[in-house]
């Protein structure tokens, strides 16, 4: 006959409760379900269903609101790389840039290769949007920049291109406030090509009348107004255009969409 | 819609005349309803756990466009508690996902309510009070308070402030979709008289937890009425659409 004692006893029922406790997470708190991959992909048509609906209601020219000086954020919080750092960088850094390169590729007639300063040469656009993170908070900042439309059409691109990809110099090693899974890795993004011809995506060189600075992704980065701030690729480099990303790093279109972020950023 | 088919019931009370007053049971809520009604129950949940995650990002509320750690909040929370959330992880990018699928849900299960209940008239005969039901307002807090519940015929149909409650969360539902949509930077090209109406977009996320913790003040009220009311002859209604209409008092 076994006895049970009064410590067993309790230890067993704690046990129990732990595993109810968890089997309530598993069930109630949809952590099963969560985990599971044919689970996801009914959850992701409804990205779909958005993204159907907010391209029929916006059409290709909808802008998004633009606002005064005076409402421009005293700070404006910079998110995910503050500094992207080491040697190359840094020395960008210390020569101001004179010698950062964006490169124009892929799907191109014409590949380009433009200096900082051939870029600043160019005509640009100016305008105060608001910044809107996936995190739920908002910064309004003045933004100086090239047309991205601009830029595409003299690098003309070939028919077959459907997306932009921004490569970055960044090295991202995630952001705790978000959670989830995290992972180092290098830092890019990608947009529609009806997006990127927008007249309000920019490839930004300057925010409120200065060059941009470290934090803000210095010395060239993406706006693209009507996204969510993980599209607003910072410390560019190169500009892809491609049929599909699938073949590059995680095949998601992005950092954080290969960290299951939805690649549409409009919601 | 509270269809009474009492004819039943009558037939039966004759036959049992003579053991017991017997009880009517009346055909209290149609099909959709009941089916709208649970579906909504666990779009609310899910929303409400998933919503609570994604505060959990960044639990700071601000009124107006704009708002980060580096402006002074309207409300400041703590992150909530894992046994609350959907998943029970924090997790941006799944909350989002459990989210933004049940937010479709959502409008599309009110839209189906809706439609059907202004057909069958559902929406003007059940809920909407009348000037009678007005008056009866201060009676109907008094009933409410000492827990009295209305028996007999009173007890086929919507109490005033069922009615009201009821609508108030139809109303909740709608400033929910809004003020979620509002948030969205894509919805906002479309319709940024929207996000100035609601005093910004930060004003928009503030009032989305305003008007989900109201909801979820109704949904603490209502299951406690419907403990109150019988609890077994309440959920019973709502699932066969059956409901037990308590003796009149003495």
């Amino acid at each position: 006959m076994t006895i049970i004692t009064r410590r067993q006893a309790l230890i067993g029922g704690l046990a129990g409760g732990g595993l109810l406790l968890s089997g309530c997470s598993k069930i109630l708190q949809a952590d099963a379900l969560t985990e599971s991959a044919s689970f996801q992909r009914v959850l992701a048509a409804a990205q779909a269903w958005t993204r159907s609906t907010q391209r029929l209601l916006l059409g290709r020219g909808a802008m998004a609101q633009e606002f005064g000086p005076s409402d421009i954020s005293s700070h404006f919080k910079a998110n995910g790389t503050y500094n992207p750092g080491g040697e190359w960088y840094d020395r960008q850094v210390a020569e101001r840039f004179a010698n950062w390169q964006l490169q124009i590729d892929g799907l191109v007639a014409h590949p380009l290769t433009l200096s900082v300063a051939e870029l600043r040469r160019l005509p640009s656009r100016s305008q105060i949007t608001r910044h809107d993170c996936v995190e739920g908070w908002s910064a309004i900042g003045g933004w100086t920049g090239v047309p991205l439309a601009l830029l595409l059409h003299a690098a003309d691109v070939r028919p077959s291109a459907r997306f932009v990809v921004l490569h970055c110099a960044d090295n991202l090693d995630g952001e705790p406030s978000k959670g989830g899974e995290q992972r180092p890795g290098q830092y890019y993004e990608s947009i529609a090509l009806e997006d990127a011809m927008h007249p309000q995506t920019l490839i930004a060189y300057a925010m409120n009348g200065k060059p941009l600075d470290v934090p803000h992704g210095a010395p060239l980065r993406l706006r693209v107004a009507r996204q969510l701030g993980y599209k607003q690729a910072k410390y560019i480099r190169r500009i892809q255009l491609v049929n599909s990303f699938r073949a590059i790093a995680g095949g998601h279109g992005g950092y954080w969409e290969d960290l299951g972020y939805d690649w549409y950023a409009g919601i | 819609m509270l269809i009474q088919r009492t004819a039943g019931a009558l037939a039966a009370r004759r036959r049992s005349a003579c053991v017991e007053p017997a009880r009517d049971v009346i055909y209290r809520h149609a099909w959709p309803v009941r089916v709208t009604h649970w579906i909504n129950a666990l779009t609310l949940f899910i929303l409400v756990g998933s919503g609570l995650n994604i505060l959990n990002a960044h639990p700071r509320l601000y009124w107006g466009q704009k708002g980060s750690d580096f402006d002074h909040p309207f409300i400041t929370l703590h992150a909530w508690p894992d046994w609350l959330t959907v998943p029970s992880y924090t997790d941006l990018a799944d909350a989002r996902h459990w989210h933004f699928f049940f937010a479709w849900v959502l409008v599309a299960n009110a839209a189906v309510y809706l439609l059907w209940s202004f057909a069958s008239r559902h929406i003007q005969r059940d809920l909407w009070p009348t000037r009678a039901d007005l008056r009866a307002i201060p009676r109907s807090i008094r009933d409410h308070l000492a827990l009295r519940h209305p028996t007999g015929e009173a007890a086929k149909r919507y109490n005033v402030l069922q009615r009201l409650a009821y609508l108030g969360l139809l109303t909740l539902v709608f400033g929910m979709v809004v003020t979620g949509l509002a948030m969205s930077p894509g919805l906002d090209a479309f319709a940024p008289w929207l996000v100035s109406a609601l005093g910004g977009r930060q004003s928009a996320r503030t009032l989305h937890f305003l008007f989900a913790s109201s909801i979820v003040l109704f949904i603490a009220v209502h299951l406690t009425e419907v403990v109150l009311a019988g609890a077994i002859n309440e959920v019973r209604s709502m699932i066969t659409g059956r409901y037990t209409v308590p003796r009149e008092r003495p």
